[in-house]
């Protein structure tokens, strides 16, 4: 029961890794992120990726450790602030970006998985997403129609995981994961607890463990926080 | 005297029904959540996968994984849930949430909405503001009346759309507009901040409309 597991995230990166590939990745801001794996890709070298995630991280955190080292050729996102330079980058002409409203990012990765190749949304009509794309009218109203996203790997970040590679996340950390877990040629998830099977309870399992082929505990995991808000003790 | 930020979320806030699910944009949407009336319960959604959000944490107490759509560290309550962000997405887009206070840089008289980019000035991007609009029911934008000298509500917006006639109502600290789609003009002035008067609104309002001031 243990053929999923890898010691870390650069083993289980060994032979899935070439250029000019999709990768879509997990996470909403740097919560969530498979950050151990976008470190180990980084320092693989790999270039030319078309990554697709909700926004590039910080500098130099989570996708933005790729935007830093050059290594994305297009980036598919719902949201590209709060990173200064892939916005340099961008502006520059030295990245593509294609902008998708987030709830569509989702809805394609999420058809992707499951063997859906185009969907009809409305999200989008009468704005500069719907350029070039086909409109049609249900029942008086106009809608979008989206095609489907199917990467080469996805990324993800867990809470815990057994070794079959059923996964449960944590809290607003889920955010992405769970769809993108579906939507791969091959995913791997780092996992912040390995558990026993029969430790989680089937009922409470979020990702089954068919989407999952490579599994990496994590020996030390650092979390970052974004925006640090609080409030005074009465 | 115009309203303040904290009177434009107040007035806001009076368009919240006791039982409602209520999505809340970056800015002055985001004091709505302390301004709810006594005696009514509503739960917040935020998109990254959270209904029911509690206030910020105390010092010390911030998780990395609980956090906002605006990336703020918040917390749970007894009524939360959490999910993932297809089925976060369906409950805006299927029409689940009852109401979208959002923030806006331009309106136009038909009910078009700017409020994600400012071409050349901004790498951003619309996140879930496009989706928001195209699902929640009912769509309220607070903003300040002007920027920089210059009308926010418009004929036709120059800015890029977020959504097309998708906003029910506009809030500025100078009045109060309600959206009717299929009638010329749709825009109806229904409220006036203190000692504004109309012919104030009317000539630093760029669109046609009609007063309806009780």
């Amino acid at each position: 029961m243990t053929r999923k597991i890898y010691q870390d995230a650069g083993s289980a990166l060994a032979g899935l890794l070439h250029d000019g590939m999709t990768i879509i990745s997990g996470g909403f801001g740097i919560c969530g992120i498979p950050d151990a794996l976008l470190k180990a890709i980084d320092e693989t070298g790999v270039k030319d990726l078309t990554i697709v995630t909700n926004n590039p991280g910080l500098d130099g955190l989570g996708v933005g450790r790729l935007v830093n080292s050059g290594r994305i050729a297009k980036l598919i996102a719902s949201y590209a602030g709060e990173n200064a330079t892939f916005a340099k980058q961008y502006l520059a002409g030295k990245v593509q970006l294609e902008y998708c409203p987030q709830g569509t990012l989702v809805e394609r990765i999420r058809a992707g998985g499951a063997g859906i190749p185009a969907f009809f949304t409305p999200t989008g009509v009468g704005t500069e997403v719907a350029a070039g794309k086909e409109v049609r009218v249900f029942n008086g109203r106009e809608y979008l129609m989206e095609q489907g996203i199917f990467g080469d790997l996805a990324l993800i970040h867990a809470w815990k995981a057994d070794s079959e590679g059923n996964l449960v996340y944590r809290k607003t950390a889920r955010n992405f994961n769970p769809v993108m877990a579906t939507a791969a040629k091959v995913t791997i998830a780092e996992v912040e607890h390995l558990v026993e099977p029969g430790e989680i309870d089937p009922d409470h399992i979020i990702t089954p463990g068919i989407f999952v082929k490579r599994i990496v505990p994590l020996a030390h995991v650092e979390k970052h926080i974004e925006k640090r808000t609080v409030r005074e003790r009465a | 005297m115009p309203w303040s930020r904290e009177q434009i979320a107040l007035r806001a806030a009076r368009e919240l029904c006791d039982g409602f699910y209520v999505n809340l944009g970056i800015g002055i949407p985001t004091l709505v959540a302390n301004l709810v009336p006594d005696g009514m319960a509503v739960q917040f959604h935020s998109e990254n996968g959270m209904l029911g959000m509690g206030p910020f944490p105390f010092a010390g107490e911030e998780d990395p994984d609980l956090i906002n759509a605006g990336k703020e560290t918040i917390t749970q309550i007894p009524t939360t849930s959490f999910f993932d962000s297809a089925l976060s997405f369906g409950m805006m887009r299927g029409g689940h949430i009852d109401i979208s206070i959002l923030g806006g840089l331009q309106v136009s008289e038909t009910g078009d909405l700017a409020n994600w980019t400012i071409p050349g000035k901004m790498v951003k991007g619309m996140g879930g503001a496009m989706d928001l609009v195209a699902g929640v029911p009912r769509i309220v934008v607070v903003m300040e009346h002007m920027a920089k000298g210059e009308p926010r509500i418009v004929k036709q917006c120059n800015l890029p759309l977020t959504g097309k006639g998708v906003v029910d109502l506009i809030i500025t600290d100078l009045a109060v507009f309600e959206v009717h789609a299929g009638e010329t003009p749709s825009l109806r002035l229904i409220e006036l901040a203190p000692d504004v008067t109309p012919a104030f609104v009317r000539a630093n309002t760029a669109a046609d409309y009609v007063e309806c001031l009780a």
